[in-house]
């Protein structure tokens, strides 16, 4: 009995829907991984560290540094696994319509993803243009994934948002299911709670 | 081993039945089929509820309980860049029919943002000021009934006195022409 239990729920597992509404702004080019496994790495700092320091080439040719921001902006750092995936391509287009909500709460946005600067260029060039700046984290692959532990066994991070203050100390962490978009009301919850 | 069987009929026949079910579920409504039967959350806006003539209370309403002989529905994401972009051309056409006293009662339009929550409806509707009644369907129930399709989508259902819903247009993309798409409305739907 115990068996069939486990073998249905298997078949249920099997048909779960894997949930996304692709914009047609991406067209056929999304390739879908199907459902992954909801987290796949062990995280490396905790809310009320200190950040760990990176610094990162961005798409718009700037070198961002975290430590910049430090007395000036509260950040918000938004790792999501790759470039042409499903979720992923639903996640930062939202973003970008509520600059707003950052600017009220005194923060910035870096998106990070471990893809190369061509393969950001191209994939954010399908959002529209973007206020905030994506970061490219491809070489050495991952090591800034990897510093905050949100580094996948198969060498893409996961999608997750860290909060660090314009003190550098993490405030807030969702290392969220890859195969979930993080409800935005998390996010602003969070980012008005610094005030 | 009656125990066995039993259970494996158990897995086959769930195996069955939800691959029936996304079959049936998988393909956009088509044009001359009655629209998929869908419940959308109760609104809480009175404005809203004034405008789809719809009484307030209860947790959801189908949309042959509008009050019209078109419903114009919409299937949008605020994380879709082409949705964004289509956002102040659907207010034009929610002003187009809202300004002419022959389309007026006769037509409303619905958005369903697949996928987005409540919060994620509401900062979508204040960044684009959209009057039209938006609907939140954060676990993709709807969005899955619809054949999951690509955003921004547009449906238009025709409703009988009797509650009867027939699609009438069915596309995925952009409007373009408001007048154009409104003229094809009426022509479809035998509005005069």
């Amino acid at each position: 009995m115990k068996k069939t239990a486990i073998l249905t729920v298997i078949a249920f597992c099997f048909f779960a829907y894997n949930a996304y509404a692709a914009s047609d702004a991406f067209k056929d080019n999304i390739y879908n991984p199907g459902q992954l496994k909801p987290v796949d790495s062990v995280l490396k700092v905790k809310v009320g560290q200190k950040a760990p320091d990176f610094i990162l080439k961005a798409v718009s040719g700037e070198t961002v540094s975290l430590k910049d921001y430090r007395g000036k902006k509260n950040v918000v750092i938004s790792f999501v696994p790759a470039a042409w995936t499903p979720v992923c391509s639903d996640q930062w287009p939202g973003y970008n319509i509520i600059s707003d909500i950052f600017e009220n709460n005194d923060a910035v946005l870096l998106g990070i993803t471990v893809d190369s600067i061509p393969t950001l260029f191209s994939w954010t060039n399908q959002m529209g243009k973007l206020w905030f700046e994506v970061l490219s984290d491809f070489w050495p692959h991952g090591k800034v994934a990897a510093k905050f532990g949100v580094l996948r066994s198969d060498g893409v991070a996961e999608r997750a948002l860290f909060i660090i203050d314009k003190k550098g100390i993490i405030r807030y962490i969702d290392v969220h299911n890859i195969n979930q978009r993080p409800p935005l009301e998390d996010l602003v919850r969070e980012l008005e709670r610094l005030k | 081993m009656g125990r066995k069987i039993s259970g494996l009929i158990t897995v086959i026949l769930a195996l069955f039945i939800a691959t029936a079910i996304s079959a049936a579920e998988n393909s956009p409504p088509k044009v001359g089929s009655p629209l998929p039967n869908i419940e959308l959350p109760m609104l809480n806006n009175p404005a809203d509820l004034q405008y789809l003539g719809l009484p307030a209370g209860g947790k959801s309403f189908k949309v042959n309980q509008i009050k019209a002989k078109v419903v114009i529905i919409q299937i949008y994401s605020m994380y879709c860049p082409y949705c964004q972009a289509e956002a102040p051309n659907v207010n034009r056409l929610y002003a187009a029919i809202e300004n002419s006293p022959a389309l007026k009662d006769k037509i409303k339009i619905i958005g369903i943002g697949a996928g987005n929550t409540q919060f994620e409806v509401g900062t979508y509707k204040k960044k684009y000021t959209v009057a039209l009644p938006l609907v939140p369907d954060d676990d993709f129930k709807i969005h899955k009934i619809m054949g999951e399709v690509r955003t921004p989508y547009f449906i238009a259902v025709k409703l009988s006195d009797s509650g009867r819903t027939e699609v009438i247009y069915s596309r995925l993309g952009a409007l373009e022409n408001i007048d154009l798409f409104l003229a094809q409305l009426v022509k479809l739907s035998g509005l005069k």
